[in-house]
């Protein structure tokens, strides 16, 4: 029903085109997070399903109208900014209440609709009272309040947790997610944290200059990404790219020139450039024999749970082979070590050089699917 | 400057005395005078200390007027110049908030035009465009009227200026949150800005009513009809009449009364708008 289609959407200011053609698909009820850069459009796009932009091309339905031409308020949408936008000379009530009071409805149906959303949110004790007599997270629950009550077909959500401490942040990403789960509106949540996108999203809307690089679910962006770009982009540290030339059945040359062949992934003809990605957290350390890769290490954080080698291939020329290897906490090492690594299996990914997309024709299909089967197969013999 | 050194201190102190002074001791000269007989300011020595006279010279020029000089009664002036004020400020403010509007909020051709075109109009004060203006108030027919003495007082760019200037600071999230509620720019104006402006514009009646209250040469131009003097007219008439000795006790008392509008307003004001003041913070 309130299902939102974007379809071909373009944005320029002047000449210059900042959203070069989006397409998107919400289901009713399903969490959208469009995560980017900041300057990658992902604000603008946003705004222009809220109706405060205007829409160069394409078109934007939601619940199946076209609301190219409408006005905000008529989109039957609500929008939670990133300052809140709270209407600073009113009470609590009021700002909730104001938007149902426009549209006309009854006090003791507002009454009865702010009360709703109170409870909902605990802000009971607070209705009477100012904006500026709140916390940071009283206000933002105002401001998810004020979108609450009107019932909307859609939530439009602008980094609505930015402007909050990195503990109530956390809090308020878990009511988020739980308060749509328990109302069931389609909410599209716009953010530059890539926690906060992998954690709420149904499906993730990864945006890059303009261009929307892969909308998948969280998992399958982590585990598949499209392009060099959102590789880079989810996962912390982020993935270690490195340059390589394909070799042939000797597997990929590195720049060092050593090759290394990785397991599970097919490999390109003879003499291709490609870029292999493999993330930090699927480097394990191995005795010498066994290592696809040595790191020689520049510098050790230590998270506690787990510790960052950061360092760069062993021989690879200044400037590139950058490495970075997530170990196990208790893993000893020392700046000026060189660690043998071995690369997990099934683990690498691989991108073109040229265009940064990823060689979708050397994946083999996912790996638990494989496992499962000859194990089932076993029991039943 | 928490700073601890008492010889600043009593210097400081000093300085600050004499600011007080200069400022304070013509006012309690008048206010004296005020209360005191015909003859007293005549005698070379001017008197410090209270009079005797006080209510008989205040019910004299509230209510009778001096006739020798040609003044009406106080009371009749007050509520002319409190009239005008009035007027001034309150149409002032009302005019200058909804071009600031226009301005700010709307995308129109020749917007920009239209906003230096107020921006320049700073550069003319009264007292430039007197002749023009007279020409065209008179041939409006609107000479010894309240509408003559308020009306072309009231254009003027530096409350649409001000305004301006606020609105420009009013978050552009606020204006969007109160389009995706479904608000009109009238409601948006009625609901949001106006009461966000409540401050600016308690400030600026202040300004703008001291401004009115105090103009002196527009109204000498515009009314020939005592009925219509101001009060400040009224004091310049008392102070100059031909043949005779001025009556300062008399002058005096005008002018302790012409003080206390403005120092009312400034009073009552003052608090509701440092009130808003301290509440818009944060």
């Amino acid at each position: 029903m309130s299902a939102i289609a974007i379809r071909g959407v373009r944005k320029s200011y002047g000449k210059t085109e900042v959203i070069h053609g989006v397409d998107i698909d919400i289901a009713d009820g399903e969490f959208i997070v469009i995560v980017g850069p900041s300057g990658c459009g992902k604000s603008t796009l946003l705004r222009m399903v809220a109706g405060l932009e205007t829409i160069t091309e394409g078109t934007i339905e939601i619940g199946g109208r076209v609301v190219n031409r409408l006005e905000p308020g008529e989109r039957d949408i609500a929008m939670v900014f990133q300052n809140y936008a709270l209407y600073p000379h009113m009470s609590v009530y009021d700002n909730m209440a104001y938007g149902l009071k426009i549209a006309g409805l009854s006090k003791a149906d507002i009454r009865a609709r702010v009360d709703k959303a109170a409870t909902m949110l605990q802000l009971q004790p607070f209705l009477e009272r100012k904006p500026r007599q709140l916390s940071g997270g009283q206000r933002q629950r105002v401001a998810m309040g004020r979108a609450l009550v009107r019932d909307p077909a859609a939530f439009l959500l602008d980094e609505p947790l930015s402007n909050l401490d990195a503990k109530l942040r956390v809090q308020m990403r878990l009511e988020i997610k739980q308060l749509q789960q328990s109302v069931g509106t389609t909410a599209l949540y716009v953010t530059h944290d890539q926690v906060e996108a992998m954690t709420l999203a149904d499906r993730l809307v990864v945006m890059h200059d303009g261009v929307a690089e892969q909308i998948d679910t969280p998992m399958a962006v982590y585990a598949r990404p499209a392009t060099t770009f959102v590789a880079g982009f989810i996962g912390s540290p982020a993935m270690n790219m490195l340059s390589v030339e394909a070799a042939g059945s000797r597997g990929l040359t590195l720049a060092n020139g050593r090759t290394v062949k990785p397991r599970d992934i097919r490999l390109p003809e003879k003499g291709r450039k490609a870029i292999l990605g493999v993330r930090p957290e699927h480097l394990t350390p191995v005795s010498g024999a066994n290592a696809d890769l040595e790191l020689d290490v520049a510098a050790v954080e230590t998270l506690g749970a787990d510790t960052l080698a950061h360092g760069r291939l062993a021989g690879a020329a200044n400037g590139s082979g950058e490495l970075v290897a997530r170990l196990p906490g208790s893993t000893q090492v020392q700046p000026g070590d060189r660690l043998p690594l071995a690369i997990e299996p099934g683990m690498v990914h691989l991108f073109d050089a040229e265009t940064g997309a990823r060689l979708e024709e050397l994946d083999l299909p996912a790996r638990p699917a494989r496992t499962a089967k000859p194990l089932a197969e076993a029991l039943n013999a | 400057m928490v700073e601890n050194r008492p010889l600043l201190n009593l210097l400081s102190h000093l300085v600050l005395i004499a600011g007080v002074i200069v400022v304070a001791f013509p006012v309690y000269v008048a206010i004296i005078a005020s209360t005191r007989g015909p003859t007293d300011f005549l005698s070379g020595l001017v008197p410090l200390l209270p009079g005797p006279h006080t209510l008989e010279n205040y019910h004299r020029i509230l209510f009778s007027g001096v006739s020798t000089s040609g003044a009406p009664p106080i009371a009749l002036m007050m509520t002319n110049s409190l009239v005008m004020a009035l007027a001034i400020a309150i149409g002032k403010i009302a005019i200058s908030l909804i071009s600031a509007f226009a301005i700010v909020y709307f995308r129109f051709p020749f917007r920009q035009l239209a906003f230096w075109t107020i921006f320049i109009t700073l550069m003319l004060p009264v007292e430039v465009r007197i002749v023009p203006t007279f020409k065209v108030v008179a041939d409006l027919g609107l000479l010894n009227s309240y509408a003559g003495l308020s009306i072309p007082l009231i254009a003027s760019a530096t409350a649409t200026f001000l305004f301006r200037q606020f609105f420009l600071t009013v978050p552009d999230e606020l204006t969007e949150a109160a389009r995706v509620d479904g608000a009109g720019p009238l409601k948006f104006f009625r609901d949001i800005l106006l009461p966000l402006s409540r401050t600016n514009i308690a400030a600026l009646f202040v300004i703008l009513f001291i401004y009115g209250w105090n103009q002196y040469l527009w109204p000498l131009l515009v009314t020939t009809d005592p009925g219509y003097y101001t009060v400040v007219m009224g004091i310049k008439r008392m102070a100059e009449v031909a043949d005779a000795v001025p009556q300062w006790n008399m002058v005096m008392a005008t002018v302790v009364l012409a003080m206390l509008p403005p120092v009312v307003v400034v009073v009552v004001m003052q608090r509701f708008f440092v009130k808003g003041l301290v509440e818009s913070e944060k």
